[in-house]
């Protein structure tokens, strides 16, 4: 897949506007679409993510290549799986008692995991949740440009693997492709790379020394 | 244009000379006296954000505001934020209607969650709930400032049935904001409402928000509402010179920040994302008065502001340091502020 691959952007709260941002500006037709009418993000759409199309969730699904999960994570239990069926899901969310409340479904092992799980008829990839949503956009940068950050992307799919860590290095990040959902704990709140930004070689770094990367 | 300008606090536990932590109870005293100096000052608005930590001992605001409106006779008192989701908007109203009487209407309310989250289980909230109790709350909020008997029912509490809530409002509407914090649907929920936008800004590039700024506009313009303030909320720190601020806010911020970091998910500060954030393009306003002029300046005329508050303070701080800074800012950013925005 290149940048012709549709997005649908499921979110628009905090991150799934940069997201679907970043994503108009790598040259990704992109949809985006709440649990509700898409009249009601039309004017948020038109003013904060120009280019993009706000839609029905089921219509942006169906027409996607990869859809981003950017809902929180308390409102993944409302999303009907068939809905994901077949599809390349994108889970940019996370699992952040401390921040959001805890959750019972979540409380024992990775949050991606389990949302693969839950999601048994599509692909997972956990990317894009690690990068706070205030810095994601202003610290992207093209390949090959001196101060370019990485991006984690973790899978049990090398081939879905592959598509989304092209789609993280389209929108200005290097990619670190993790082999499973299982080692992409290391991308959780707690682990040593979320909430912060670093170049590739810390990355690897960070990601090597933590116990979590050991399957 | 006339522009505002104010003084924010989350009660920071001032430190002493060596270092050491004050008393709660003495950082609450030395906030009454900032607010009462920052009258004298210049400033146009102070204002007390609820917190319920140690380092932030600060969860009864508005009873230190009352205590600051009999102290002074011009400056506007209000929250900053008010932590609506685990508080009862009748009680919101009715304390800061009190607040309005006391000092002869100069209440705000600014509603919001700050990024305070521990109020949410000391009054027995599930933080997953946030989004539909601030929802239901601050629509039963915008009927209570309307003023007259309230009608209303919904989960968050128990209805009322054309409950006249006291006191009344003397003068004109008591102005009331959103803070927000980057989530566009809560620019359209301050627009919906009828309620004045608070843009928090604490990292990263405060430009990113200016199509928040045009969408609450237009959202307002939608909803048939006349156009409607932007305020700028950033921390900061003013000194006589970028060094000595820089030197005196520095430690503080990377204590505080470090100690919070897990839970709020902000990154480990280092030398370089501080200088990064103290620079022009990031979201902290420390340094000399004209340092800080200059970016308050240009960030309002980016996102259309005409309302900027400083988040003075940090934790460990000593009271002197942040009198030296409100008589900077009140006696040279803000004139000189104002000047460069003509």
């Amino acid at each position: 897949m290149n940048e012709q691959s549709r997005l649908a952007v499921l979110g628009a709260g905090h991150v799934g506007p940069v997201i679907a941002r970043l994503a108009v500006k790598a040259g990704h037709p992109v949809a985006i679409a709440t649990s509700g009418d898409p009249e009601k993000i039309r004017l948020i759409t038109e003013l904060v993510i120009p280019g993009a199309q706000p839609r029905w969730s089921r219509e942006a699904v169906a027409d996607a290549d990869i859809v981003v999960l950017a809902i929180p994570l308390h409102r993944f239990g409302r999303i009907d799986p068939g809905l994901l069926d077949g599809k390349l899901v994108v889970d940019a969310m996370n699992y952040w008692p401390a921040s959001d409340g805890a959750l019972e479904a979540f409380e024992h092992g990775g949050s991606s995991e389990i949302v693969a799980r839950r999601l048994a008829g599509s692909t997972v990839v956990k990317a894009l949740n690690h990068i706070g949503y205030h810095e994601l956009e202003d610290r992207a940068r093209p390949a090959g440009a001196p101060d370019r950050q990485a991006a984690g992307v973790a899978g049990d799919d090398p081939a879905a693997v592959a598509t989304v860590a092209g789609l993280a290095s389209r929108i200005g990040y290097d990619p670190v492709r993790l082999a499973s959902l299982r080692a992409g704990r290391v991308l959780e709140p707690g682990g040593p790379v979320f909430g912060t930004v670093l170049p590739l070689p810390e990355f690897e770094r960070a990601v090597r020394e933590d116990s979590r990367s050991l399957v | 244009m006339t522009y505002t300008f104010g003084l924010d606090t989350f009660g920071d536990r001032n430190g002493d000379a060596d270092g050491k932590p004050l008393s709660h109870a003495q950082t609450i005293r030395n906030v009454a006296e900032e607010g009462a100096f920052a009258e004298q000052a210049g400033v146009d608005f102070f204002g007390i954000g609820e917190h319920h930590t140690g380092y932030f001992p600060m969860p009864a605001g508005d009873v230190v505001l009352a205590a600051i409106a009999a102290r002074t006779e011009r400056i506007r008192l209000g929250s900053a934020v008010t932590v609506l989701s685990s508080d009862d908007p009748v009680r919101v109203f009715q304390r800061y209607s009190t607040l309005n009487a006391i000092s002869g209407g100069r209440a705000e309310v600014i509603l919001g969650r700050g990024s305070s989250i521990e109020s949410f289980p000391l009054f027995g909230y599930d933080l997953a709930d946030y989004e539909e109790l601030f929802e239901e709350k601050a629509t039963l909020f915008a009927e209570l400032v309307k003023g007259g008997p309230v009608t209303w029912a919904g989960k968050a509490r128990a209805p009322l049935l054309g409950q006249d809530v006291v006191p009344h409002i003397e003068d004109g509407p008591l102005p009331v904001w959103i803070g927000v914090g980057g989530n566009p649907q809560s620019v359209i929920r301050a627009a919906r409402l009828g309620f004045s936008l608070a843009l928090a800004i604490i990292g990263g590039p405060p430009a990113r928000f200016a199509p928040y700024s045009q969408l609450f506009q237009a959202a307002l313009a939608q909803f048939g509402h006349p156009p409607l303030p932007v305020m700028v909320h950033s921390p900061g720190h003013v000194a006589a010179t970028d060094e000595q601020a820089k030197a005196e806010f520095w430690p503080r911020w990377r204590d505080i920040i470090t100690l919070i970091a897990p839970e709020r998910g902000f990154a480990i500060p280092t030398e370089k994302s501080f200088d990064r954030e103290t620079g022009p393009g990031g979201a902290l306003y420390v340094g000399s008065p004209e340092t800080v002029a200059q970016k308050i300046a240009a960030n309002l005329r980016v996102l259309g502001g005409t309302r900027f508050d400083l988040k003075y303070g940090m934790p460990g701080l000593t009271h002197e340091q942040l009198m030296t800074n409100i008589e900077l800012y009140g006696g040279q950013v803000i004139p000189r502020a104002r000047e460069l925005l003509g």
